[in-house]
């Protein structure tokens, strides 16, 4: 599933397919049991859950991954990162923590305190919840 | 004359720009034996808990592996060398003592270890002076700073990066930054900026540099 780069997205994003954003996000992205990739357009304001994230473009916010979190060159991250492991490519920018010993939270565990109803989410596509902004064009 | 011609015809070299101009590393980037950095280590494991470290340098993916795998710590990227180079550019390195006093989240006796690099040596006086005072504030009972600092001045050098080799063994690779002129402080002068702070450990090594570790009293 991609979202193309003409793609404005405010709110919460959850789902349980891997996901590509060239878009910009602004909220929170939870897809605990995939991957998630900020393609090199994207621009995510945002709050990542995820099994592994690779950054290709820019993500302000912090970042969570039960598997891996890979920064690739000239990708940008401002925020703290918890994986248990953590590649950060040469060209890539960073500044924030970076906490190894804290693991998001493995498929199948049960959701974190701060959910509401402290359940895993439903299986579906990656679906925004609140006001989206999609020109005609955008990408699937 | 054919030469003038070329000569007046050609681009007259750029007038360096004071923030681009650092001199170009030559060679290939060495690796330099460390004697403090294996002290810092040890002071670091020695932590009861999961070690809190800030380093003051750019990130370097091999240098967040080694210490987030093998010591477990949760790692601060502070790239003061990037917020040096923007006043640098901007004109407004005379502003930097202060934007130094609110750089730092983190609170009272909350971090581990500092690795400060070669940072200090670009700073004067009053910017050292500011950055000190954070560090020893953040600094726990039983942590430790380590620094390099030269005994040379030079009214220009290059920035460098500090890749962790291994225990003992660091690479100083090149940096794009770019650059600025190198201060030496003087040991009393460094003993004085980090009042409260111990000097544990100072080596003097062949490339003109000291390092030193300071530690809090636990």
């Amino acid at each position: 599933m991609n979202i193309g780069k003409s793609v404005v997205i405010k709110g919460e994003l959850n789902g349980s397919e891997d996901l590509t954003i060239e878009g910009q996000v602004e909220g929170k992205i939870e897809l605990r049991q995939n991957v998630l990739t900020i393609g090199a357009n994207g621009k995510i304001k945002a709050q990542v859950f995820a099994k592994s994230v690779i950054i290709l473009g820019e993500v302000t916010g912090n970042v969570s991954a039960s598997d891996k979190v890979d920064i690739r060159d000239n990708g940008s991250v401002d925020g703290d990162i918890a994986a248990p492991r953590v590649a950060i490519a040469e060209g890539a920018h960073f500044r924030g923590s970076i906490d190894m010993q804290k693991v998001a939270g493995k498929p199948g565990d049960p959701a974190p305190k701060g959910d509401q109803k402290g359940e895993t989410k439903p299986a579906a596509p990656a679906t925004p919840q609140t006001s989206t902004t999609a020109p005609a064009g955008a990408g699937r | 004359m054919l030469s003038d011609l070329l000569r007046w015809g050609g681009k007259r070299p750029r007038q360096g720009d004071a923030a681009t101009d650092a001199p170009a590393p030559r060679g290939e980037e060495p690796s330099v034996a460390s004697k403090a950095f294996p002290k810092l280590l040890s002071t670091v494991a020695a932590q009861p808990d999961l070690p809190v470290l800030i380093d003051f340098g750019p990130v370097l993916g091999s240098n967040v592996a080694f210490f987030g795998e093998r010591l477990g710590c949760k790692l601060f990227i502070e790239d003061l060398f990037a917020d040096y180079d923007r006043h640098a550019k901007a004109g407004t390195l005379n502003e930097l003592p202060a934007a130094l006093e609110t750089r730092f989240r983190h609170p009272d006796a909350s971090v581990d270890g500092v690795l400060c690099w070669d940072f200090f040596d670009f700073l004067p006086k009053p910017a050292a002076q500011a950055l000190a005072k954070q560090i020893i504030r953040m600094l726990r009972p039983g942590g430790a700073v380590m620094g390099f600092f030269t005994t040379t001045a030079s009214p220009r050098a290059p920035f460098l990066k500090y890749e962790i080799v291994s225990d003992s063994l660091l690479r100083h690779r090149h940096h794009a930054g770019s650059g600025g002129a190198k201060h030496v402080l003087a040991n009393r002068d460094i003993i004085r900026m980090f009042e409260g702070l111990v000097v544990s450990d100072s080596f003097l090594l062949k490339h003109n540099t000291r390092e030193m570790l300071l530690r809090r009293k636990s």
